[in-house]
């Protein structure tokens, strides 16, 4: 056996090398993990990415590189599929003329995310292919599947991920792939692609009867896979929980398979039929799946009979303990998982001073997504909502619009800056629009950085997404062109005395307000040194 | 078939080079010509929380996650860490802790983990070669020297 082929990637990295195989003309996205590696590792393999201003936009992009025949990537974390839903439910309509790949890189347990959605739900809701890869070497084919499906049926394919297949490295082998048959050119069609009522109407008929051939190709396409065993235990599966079911079901020491399993690998449109013969050729089939039962209740809508999961089990993350407790029906509490040190702001970093003064001054907070979510931990304990990316501002206004007089005054927005541009520039227009009689204050938190996710470029720090310069949104004068009538630029660290002051003023002062607390994230300065040392040597 | 996968769990804080030691195993057992997987979760890491990743290795690996209390080798970088990590171990199972290897004879306090790795490696049918390979591949040049030391002083703690 030649061993020199091998590779060890994570998911993220298979992708991205699979997204280069495979030709991809653009990568868009914006940062979250577990997402955020598939487009820094595409774009140092020579790709062409960017980091967009948030999901929807980036979705945009790829849109229109796909009317234009490219082969475009778009690639997020669960929750920017949110953000990203509303042209994704339309551009299924309108399909695609090259085609489009939406990574939705799901966090089940939430690791590093504020809920545990399941993504797998959205390929229902807005009619598009979904496939779910379970290691790295599907990661890397089922894009190459996925081009195959959007091409072939003009429409995007969602790519559903878990952090365990994003995240866990194991061995690829890569082969030869296929890129695009022509280059990007434009074709109009306007019935196609211009949504009004009369021609959307026609668009969803085509994009059902697109599903419904998809689902009858489904039925044999190599994409599920069948392993024989023993036929008194049948397990359907999919993604990441298939590895952890072929290793809790019973004899998965012995030569064979303690089961049989049909693992799926197209997840949207099902193929019910195959499912209906595999069922029916075992004495008991299960479902084994994470997150909600979105397998089990497609399945049983079927009229065949399975079993899920106890409830218990649609929280967390799998893994090989939870499905031997899941195939024995054990629905008896589970001890508590080890608790180890939490996170917390590094030592020195500048939003520590900020949530200090926030506390001393009495403020409620509404906060939002970023490293300085951390804030709301011991010992500041300095934030009192974090629901979405941007909603500290609109949260704010609206606890302003209510509140007491005596309470009002006290709410501040804190948001950072990557967070800022992704979603609080139009609650900056709420806040010009709809002021509180007690007027507000906005904190963007600007390290020049998206620190959470790794240190990622954005529309603020003038840098591409392989750190070149480019055009920079200056948050002081987009302000000041929306005309709010206080903003101040402050350094917490240098000017921390005039920065308590200035916060003490602008709560008192029944006026709208925005402070961009401007301080470089250490981790930030520190790599930036470390980057132009390298380039000097 | 169980008994064929070697099951480690790297752990400590964030900034300890966790990630980096687990890299380097999972690249040696590579290396080694076996089927590897290798899982942590990421995000919060750096920011000084506890961090664990599991590498596991065999003619056939499943599950990238060693299930719960199946680790045949716990390594620990931070001493801190070594209780709430301990359920991870199997009976039997072998701890390798930061007190075995004195931080006074390391080239630099950074490369504890690959003195750890160096212990670890006593106990791996994985050649020495592959190791070296590994720490090679997985660091930047200027520290290549100090950590092949790191890794003997290791190797030499058993």
């Amino acid at each position: 056996m030649d061993l020199s082929d091998r590779m060890l990637l994570s998911g993220n990295e298979a992708v991205a090398l699979s997204a280069r195989g495979l030709g991809f003309t653009l990568g868009a996205g914006y940062p979250g993990t577990p997402s955020t590696e598939i487009l820094e590792e595409f774009s140092a393999l020579g790709g062409s990415a960017q980091w967009s201003p948030n999901e929807k936009v980036a979705l945009e992009v790829a849109l229109g590189a796909a009317y234009a025949g490219a082969r475009a990537l778009v690639t997020m974390k669960h929750v920017g599929l949110n953000v990203a839903a509303d042209p994704l439910f339309t551009a299924a309509y309108t399909g695609v003329t090259g085609a489009l790949v939406v990574v939705s890189a799901d966090d089940p347990g939430m690791a590093s995310s504020q809920n545990e959605q399941d993504n797998r739900r959205y390929a229902v809701a807005a009619g598009v292919p979904m496939l779910e890869p379970a290691d790295s070497q599907e990661a890397y084919d089922f894009l190459a599947e996925a081009v195959w499906i959007s091409e072939r049926w003009r429409l995007p394919v969602l790519l559903r991920m878990t952090t365990r297949v994003c995240h866990s490295k194991t061995v690829v082998r890569p082969h030869a792939l296929a890129g695009p048959a022509a280059p990007p050119h434009f074709e109009r069609d306007i019935a196609g692609r211009v949504m009004i009522p009369a021609n959307a109407r026609p668009a969803h008929q085509r994009l059902r009867t697109k599903l419904a051939e998809i689902a009858a190709w489904g039925e044999t396409a190599l994409l599920a896979r069948r392993m024989e065993g023993d036929p008194s235990l049948g397990i359907i599966t999919s993604g990441i929980s298939y590895y952890h079911a072929r290793e809790a079901a019973p004899g998965y020491a012995g030569a064979k398979p303690g089961a049989n399993f049909l693992k799926l690998g197209l997840t949207y449109p099902l193929p019910i039929e195959a499912i209906r013969r595999f069922a029916a050729s075992v004495r008991r089939c299960v479902v084994i799946e994470e997150g909600d039962p979105y397998l089990a209740e497609a399945i049983s809508a079927a009229g065949i009979a399975v079993e899920g999961k106890a409830e218990m089990y649609r929280f967390g993350e799998l893994n090989v303990g939870r499905v031997r407790r899941i195939l024995a029906g054990d629905a008896s509490p589970e001890p508590p998982p080890p608790r180890g040190k939490p996170p917390q702001l590094c030592q020195g970093c500048p939003h520590r001073i900020v949530f200090e003064a926030l506390t001393r001054q009495g403020c409620i907070v509404a906060g939002d997504i970023g490293c300085y979510t951390l804030g709301v931990l011991p010992p500041f304990e300095a934030m009192d909502s974090c629901v979405c990316m941007g909603a500290s501002i609109g949260v704010g206004l609206g606890l302003r619009h209510v509140l007491p007089e005596e309470e009002a005054r006290r709410v501040v927005s804190v948001i950072g800056d990557s967070t800022f541009v992704h979603g609080g520039i139009t609650g900056l227009v709420e806040m010009i629009y709809n002021p509180p009689p007690t007027g507000h204050v906005v904190l963007i938190l600007d390290n020049g950085t998206t620190a959470m996710t790794g240190l990622q470029e954005h529309p603020g720090t003038g840098r591409t997404l392989d750190h070149r310069p480019t055009g920079r949104v200056v948050f002081e004068d987009l302000a000041r062109a929306l005309g709010i009538p206080n903003v101040h630029v402050l350094d917490p660290v240098k000017g921390r005395t005039e920065f308590e002051r200035v916060l003490a003023e602008s709560l008192a002062s029944r006026s709208l307000t925005l402070l961009i607390v401007r301080r470089p994230c250490l981790l930030a300065a520190k790599r930036d040194a470390d980057r132009a040392r390298a380039s000097q040597a | 078939m169980s008994s064929t996968v070697v099951n480690v769990v790297v752990a400590g804080l964030g900034g300890q080079g966790i990630l980096k030691a687990s890299d380097i195993l999972a690249d040696a057992a590579l290396g080694a010509g076996l089927d590897v997987k290798k899982s942590e979760v990421h995000g919060m890491s750096q920011r000084d929380g506890s961090v664990a990743s599991d590498v596991r290795f065999g003619p056939e690996v499943l599950s990238p996650m060693v299930p719960p209390g199946e680790a045949d080798y716990l390594v620990v970088l931070a001493p801190d860490q070594v209780e709430v990590n301990r359920p991870q171990l199997r009976q039997g199972g072998i701890l390798i802790s930061p007190d075995q290897v004195s931080e006074n004879v390391l080239p630099n306090r950074q490369s504890l983990n690959v003195a750890l790795l160096g212990l670890l490696s006593t106990y791996l049918e994985i050649r020495e070669a592959d190791w070296l390979a590994a720490i090679r591949a997985n660091l930047p040049e200027k520290v290549h020297e100090a950590n092949a030391q790191a890794f003997a002083i290791g190797r030499a703690a058993r």
